[in-house]
């Protein structure tokens, strides 16, 4: 059944602060095995004009992916989580997330469409910090495979 | 010893780059990022849905193509944009070899404020894996 169109432009309320720790950070930058010291050395993060370490550019998708389960697991809209693939993802930064931010992220539906069978579903997430200031924008599409097709 | 923008043009090369990823390469990232769906682990659970092995995590291949940038000003914080289409699976065998993400970038386009547009090109076992892979920085 195709998602339904209505849902376009909805807007789910502000997630609970997620909080930045240094080390989560760290975990992260290992664990895509990136060394820039600007991830993990305050001094060197501070000598590029930042007040703590910052996080990898795509790190903000931990965050908002996580809030972007209300879409995803919203009973209304009925998605089909088993059949849905990463279509494309975009970042906008006002400034990188750092060590000690405390982040909120509002979700909205930008877009629901129908191609070819698939069920295309656009998901922005605005992210700001604790003084409302606004840090990142992510914009993910997703794709629900057609039903008949899942599995080939 | 941050690039100008003074230095580049059209045209420009950004240094390339491998980035080799094997099974505990994404068992780590998926620690790291919270994303555990198991076509990223479970090798059985990944052939029952119709791919051909494990695959890599988009997000991961999209954190590799970066570097190439990030690596190339020095400061992270120059990406004011970056964005990505997923467009082929990066499949990685359990051979204890694993796969390669090969990456190169050049700058496409001269922008206002000091800013320019890199495109990247990734590709892994001769497969182009990210479309529209695109940054834009702030050069100094």
């Amino acid at each position: 059944m195709p998602l339904d169109p209505s849902f376009i432009g909805r807007t789910y309320p502000p997630t609970e602060p997620y909080e930045v720790g240094r080390e989560k950070i760290r975990e992260f930058a290992v664990a895509v095995g990136d060394a820039n010291p600007a991830y993990t050395d305050r001094e060197a993060a501070k000598s590029l004009g930042h007040p703590d370490v910052i996080a990898p550019p795509t790190f903000p998708f931990v965050i908002t992916y996580g809030a972007a389960a209300q879409v995803v697991n919203d009973p209304e809209l009925g998605l089909d989580y088993s059949r849905v693939v990463h279509g494309d993802q975009k970042f906008s930064y006002t400034r990188p997330v750092r060590a000690g931010d405390r982040l909120a992220v509002t979700v909205s539906i930008d877009a629901i469409k129908s191609l070819a069978g698939n069920d295309v579903l656009t998901v922005r997430g605005e992210v700001h910090d604790e003084s409302g200031e606004h840090v990142v924008t992510a914009i993910m599409t997703l794709v629900a495979r057609a039903a008949d097709e899942a599995g080939e | 010893m941050a690039i100008s923008f003074d230095e580049v043009e059209v045209g420009t090369e950004l240094p390339a780059q491998s980035f080799p990823v094997t099974r505990a390469t994404l068992v780590q990232y998926a620690g790291a990022s919270g994303d555990f769906n198991p076509i990223h682990w479970n090798e059985k659970f990944a052939l029952e849905v119709g791919l051909p092995d494990v695959i890599a995590h988009g997000m991961f291949t999209m954190a590799e193509a970066v570097r190439v940038v990030t690596d190339w000003v020095g400061d992270p914080a120059a990406v004011v944009e970056y964005g990505v289409r997923f467009t082929k699976p990066v499949p990685v065998p359990n051979d204890g070899v694993g796969a390669v993400i090969e990456v190169t970038g050049k700058v496409a386009a001269l922008l206002e404020d000091r800013k320019v547009r890199v495109d990247l090109v990734a590709t892994s076992g001769g497969q182009k894996v990210l479309g529209m892979s695109r940054a834009v920085v702030r050069l100094a």
